[in-house]
């Protein structure tokens, strides 16, 4: 029943195994040849070169666990095991660097030189090797998909904290003296994070009854159309509440952007460094800095 | 609902109301560019703190507010705007421009004094 080669008549019809038969068999030939397979595995790695984040030692450490969990899952069917130990090694390699490729590279190598050992072993009796393929192809298949998918998911899982981290740390509404706030923005500015930057800002702003802001975007790297609109956007709003904004920092490169996409900045009062937006802020306000030598 | 208009030294206060209706609007515009004269007053203080939400008609009479007390030869100063009335109103674009705003009531009357003292 496992045969798919379309011939109607089977010229041996008593050698027709259930599929979970041939898996066995298989599953015993994988664990008798456990050593040879493995080391011919790790060959295989390296000549590639997949995982080179990681040592010789290491490899070899958790190529006999991949192994062993993924005779396994061809054993039991069970996925489950294999899924969490993808998912747990994701964890372990993840921070080295290694690639969602590199992970799915080894697996399919393992596949790779598992079916060349079956190969190997019924290169006499085809049929036989037919059989014995059509029961291992579907599992090796499956047990691919479930630890890339494992990986995938574990990799979205740290990105998706490293965002939140991110945006939790982001937005610093600071007051440096009566009615004076500092928002440093550094990193990347999405839409999201913009309007939530924009939301504290005028909450700041009421919270701490400011009348100058001083927006440092010394540490924004790049500047695209929707967030500059949405910068000039929070200008306008502050002045709303009574505030007057004060930009700084702004890179060459974004002035060029600026310049560029046309985005109209004769409402935004610029100041060349986060320096020079607190002096003027001082200005604004009324304050004078002198050296105490100044004063006497 | 009228909205009533408060007489203090040379400045007029007008406080926004939560529901105001388009007629009230216009009433209270009527009301505030008759009175400005009448009283000689030097300025006008719009409070919109109560207004949670600013519809394109009330954000397009207080500029015609403000305009027309300029003609009037007195200067306006909006109080009060909320943090997301504001926001909402400029992803509107009514952003309000030529028209001094302030924190509060308290700022806007801060205001006008050092506006008064540099003209006088």
């Amino acid at each position: 029943m496992a045969k798919r080669d379309g011939t109607p008549t089977d010229p041996e019809p008593k050698r027709t195994e259930e599929p979970s038969e041939l898996l066995r068999e298989l599953v015993a030939h994988l664990r008798q040849n456990r050593t040879q397979l493995r080391e011919e595995w790790v060959v295989r790695i390296t000549e590639t070169r997949l995982l080179t984040a990681m040592t010789k030692e290491e490899i070899f450490a958790e190529a006999t666990s991949v192994y062993d969990s993924y005779v396994e899952a061809l054993e039991t069917e069970a996925f489950e095991a294999l899924q969490a130990y993808a998912r747990n090694l994701s964890e372990r390699i993840i921070p080295r660097g290694v690639e969602t490729h590199e992970v799915v590279g080894i697996v399919l190598l393992l596949r790779d030189v598992l079916a060349r050992s079956l190969f190997a072993k019924y290169q006499t009796d085809f049929k036989k090797l037919n059989r014995i393929l059509d029961a291992y192809e579907p599992a090796a298949n499956r047990i691919a998909n479930t630890v890339a998918v494992g990986f995938v998911q574990e990799r979205e899982r740290v990105i998706r904290q490293q965002q939140e981290a991110i945006r939790e740390l982001s937005t610093p509404v600071l007051q440096v003296r009566e009615r004076l706030l500092i928002l440093p923005i550094i990193g990347v500015i999405d839409p999201q994070r913009a309007r939530q930057l924009t939301e504290q800002l005028l909450r700041g702003i009421r919270t701490n009854r400011a009348k100058v802001v001083v927006i440092d975007i010394t540490g924004v790297a790049a500047m695209d159309v929707t967030v500059a609109n949405h910068l000039v956007q929070t200008v306008e709003a502050s002045r709303l509440l009574g505030a007057t904004v004060i930009v700084t920092g702004l890179s060459p490169e974004i002035a060029q952007t600026l310049v560029t996409i046309g985005v109209d900045l004769g409402k935004m009062n610029t100041v060349g460094d986060l320096q020079g937006g607190i002096e003027q802020a001082e200005r604004l306000l009324g304050y004078k800095v002198a050296t105490i030598a100044e004063l006497r | 609902m009228e909205v009533p208009i408060l007489k203090q030294g040379a400045v007029l206060i007008a406080t926004f109301q939560a529901a105001l209706s388009d007629a009230d609007l216009n009433q209270l515009r009527m009301g505030l560019v008759q009175q400005v004269v009448k009283f000689r007053s030097r300025a006008v203080i719009v409070d919109v703190t109560a207004m949670d939400v600013m519809d394109s008609f009330a954000s397009r009479t207080l500029r015609e507010i403000a305009l027309m007390i300029r003609l009037r030869g007195a200067e306006t100063v909006i109080v009060g705007i909320q943090p997301e009335v504001a926001f909402a109103m400029v992803q509107l674009g009514l952003t309000l421009e030529g028209v001094a705003t302030a924190l509060d009531l308290e700022e806007g009357l801060a205001y006008l004094n050092e506006e008064f003292k540099t003209t006088s």
